[in-house]
């Protein structure tokens, strides 16, 4: 059984497709990376599976239940989970309480538990808080947890978004370019995290322009150029898919910018 | 764990900060307790308008919505109040819990489509709620008696016992907003409060982990409705009186000042507002003609300097700190 089926995925925005006809299987386990150069619908693709934007056509399937056209919330509480890539924190918030709310899947109560603070309710808060400082110590920010979200530097308010994602318990992981705006060195230790993530048997689905980042990162690559799905393997065979070298390299390339 | 020994601390410095705003509080009644008369009524004014804007916080500076409407559920409860307990001579209570089940209602009612609404457009769709409540109270005259209004309301009272005197009403309003702030104080630690600050924080983010954003939006709306209709209903029982101008558009802006002024998003800072807030006219009282001016130029300053309110005094102070530590380091 797939974890994600796309079949004939399609996305059009007045003349322009942005995602043409694309199927795909992502299979539990590992990494999968989705590539392209800029503006091959990658981001566009990564909103029609996370529910953020409806498909034009085609259908999209989370273990071959169909999930095309349900809202963000429902998706999510099927166990797809999404980061942002332009990192989407609440940043009023401190660090601790950022992954505190990305319990709320898994968590109960409402008013009654919050108004009356009962025996249940007080231990079911002693988990989240410690599961929260748990993923801030995984992605290396428990030093952090008491600081305002706002105020942390680019490359650790990314690695707290991830934090918030995995308090979700998702089993399909969705990264939007997480090493967007991260240096050299930065984007290594996520490409560490992201293997370890991985290694917890929570499948991740990385969109990523950082070419390092995918090749060190994925076990297996799909190429998109133009809307449309054009090559899939290992990183090895994608480097020397003849396809891939002409969407990245050929004269098509100066237009796409 | 590392971390645990230096957030103890400065935990601990944390509620130490926060008492000092109880403290001042608490001054401030017992002030008014012994000076009694006039002094006491405007007390009892700002206890009733701390209940009103610690709801309309719970909507706007929790789940970062905007209503300029929330009169419209101090009006439904007030009136349902008055009338029911006037004309067909229910005891108070039982008009309190219908008024406030009224206002509730109408609330989940009017709010499931005004909700879809965002910004501006939800402020003027609020806005025209509590216009419509205004009108329906001035036109609907064989109920409400129109701009005449209703006297004679009996004050709230359990059994034989009747809160009458002015100290009585203090001690029950003092222990209302007491209860509602820290009511507020539980929404905003629990799940729930943190459904409602990742829907101010990003919608986006908010449904990306799984937060139903119309249905956390609509709970935020009824709960600072229900807070709104007990601070109306309160309001007619302890005054005796209603009349449509009392919950019209001076509310809105009356509370929005409150709310900004006190500190919007902190559950102490509705609090704080609607007592400096009710104050500070009494305390200007002086300047005789140039009182409008030195109160126009207080509020100014206070945005200007606290831009969250008085009650982020001693988050500002903190921020301050963190910073010059990291500067240093």
């Amino acid at each position: 059984m797939s974890l994600l089926r796309l079949e004939h995925l399609t996305r059009r925005f007045g003349g322009l497709t942005a995602v043409d006809n694309v199927s795909l299987t992502v299979e539990p386990g590992g990494v999968t990376a989705i590539i392209g150069p800029n503006g091959a619908g990658k981001t566009t693709l990564f909103n029609l599976i996370s529910g953020a934007i409806a498909p034009t056509e085609g259908r999209v399937f989370l273990d071959d239940r169909e999930i095309t056209g349900k809202p963000p919330e429902q998706i999510a509480a099927l166990g797809l989970v999404r980061t942002f890539q332009l990192v989407q924190l609440f940043r009023d918030l401190t660090v601790l309480e950022n992954v505190k709310v990305g319990t709320h899947l898994h968590t109960r109560g409402g008013l009654i538990s919050a108004l009356f603070r009962t025996a249940g309710a007080r231990r079911e808060e002693q988990k989240v808080e410690e599961r929260a400082l748990e993923l801030l110590e995984f992605v290396g920010l428990a030093s952090h947890a008491e600081t305002r979200a706002a105020v942390l530097p680019y490359g650790q308010q990314r690695l707290l978004e991830i934090a918030r994602a995995l308090a979700a318990r998702p089993r399909l992981l969705a990264l939007d370019e997480p090493a967007a705006g991260l240096n050299t060195e930065e984007s290594r230790g996520l490409s560490a995290m992201i293997r370890r993530v991985a290694d917890q048997g929570i499948k991740v689905l990385l969109i990523e322009h950082d070419m390092n980042l995918v090749m060190n990162t994925a076990d297996q690559i799909a190429v998109l150029d133009f809307g449309r799905h054009i090559a899939t393997g290992t990183p090895d065979e994608i480097r020397k898919d003849p396809a891939v070298l002409r969407a990245y390299l050929g004269e098509k390339e100066a237009s796409h910018a | 764990m590392t971390t645990l020994p230096a957030t103890t601390s400065s935990d601990s410095r944390h509620y130490a900060g926060l008492l000092v705003p109880w403290a001042v509080a608490a001054a401030a009644l017992i002030y008014a307790y012994n000076a009694g008369g006039y002094i006491i009524s405007v007390a009892n004014f700002a206890l009733i308008y701390a209940i009103f804007v610690t709801g309309l916080n719970i909507f706007m500076g929790f789940a970062g919505q905007v209503s300029f409407g929330q009169n419209a559920f101090a009006g439904i409860s007030g009136y349902m109040s008055a009338v029911l307990t006037t004309t067909y001579g229910w005891p108070p209570l039982a008009g309190v819990a219908a008024g406030v089940v009224g206002a509730m209602l109408a609330a989940a009612i009017l709010g499931y489509p005004t909700l879809r609404l965002k910004g501006h457009y939800l402020a003027m769709a609020t806005l025209a709620l509590g216009l419509i409540v205004y009108e329906v109270a001035v036109e609907w005259d064989s109920v409400t008696a129109g701009y005449m209004g209703i006297s004679g309301i009996p004050p709230l009272g359990v059994g034989g016992f009747e809160v009458y005197s002015d100290q009585a009403m203090l001690i029950m309003l003092a222990t209302l907003a007491a209860l509602g702030a820290l009511a507020a104080a539980g929404i905003r630690n629990s799940r729930i409060g943190r459904a409602f600050v990742a829907i101010a924080g990003s919608e986006e983010a908010a449904r990306a982990l799984g937060i139903n954003v119309s249905r956390y939006k609509l709970a935020a709306f009824v709960i600072s409705a229900v807070y709104a209709a007990i601070a109306g209903s309160l309001f007619v029982h302890v005054v005796g009186f209603v009349s449509p101008e009392v919950f019209g558009l001076h509310m809105v802006v009356l509370a929005f000042t409150m709310l900004y002024v006190g500190g919007i998003g902190t559950v102490l800072g509705p609090v704080i507002g609607a007592i400096i807030i009710t104050a500070l006219p009494e305390v200007i009282r002086d300047f005789k003609d140039y009182q409008d001016l030195a109160y126009g130029a207080v509020l100014i300053l206070i945005l200007i300097y606290m831009p969250r309110g008085l009650a982020s005094l001693p988050e500002l102070w903190r921020q301050w700190r963190d910073d010059s530590r990291r500067r240093a380091s």
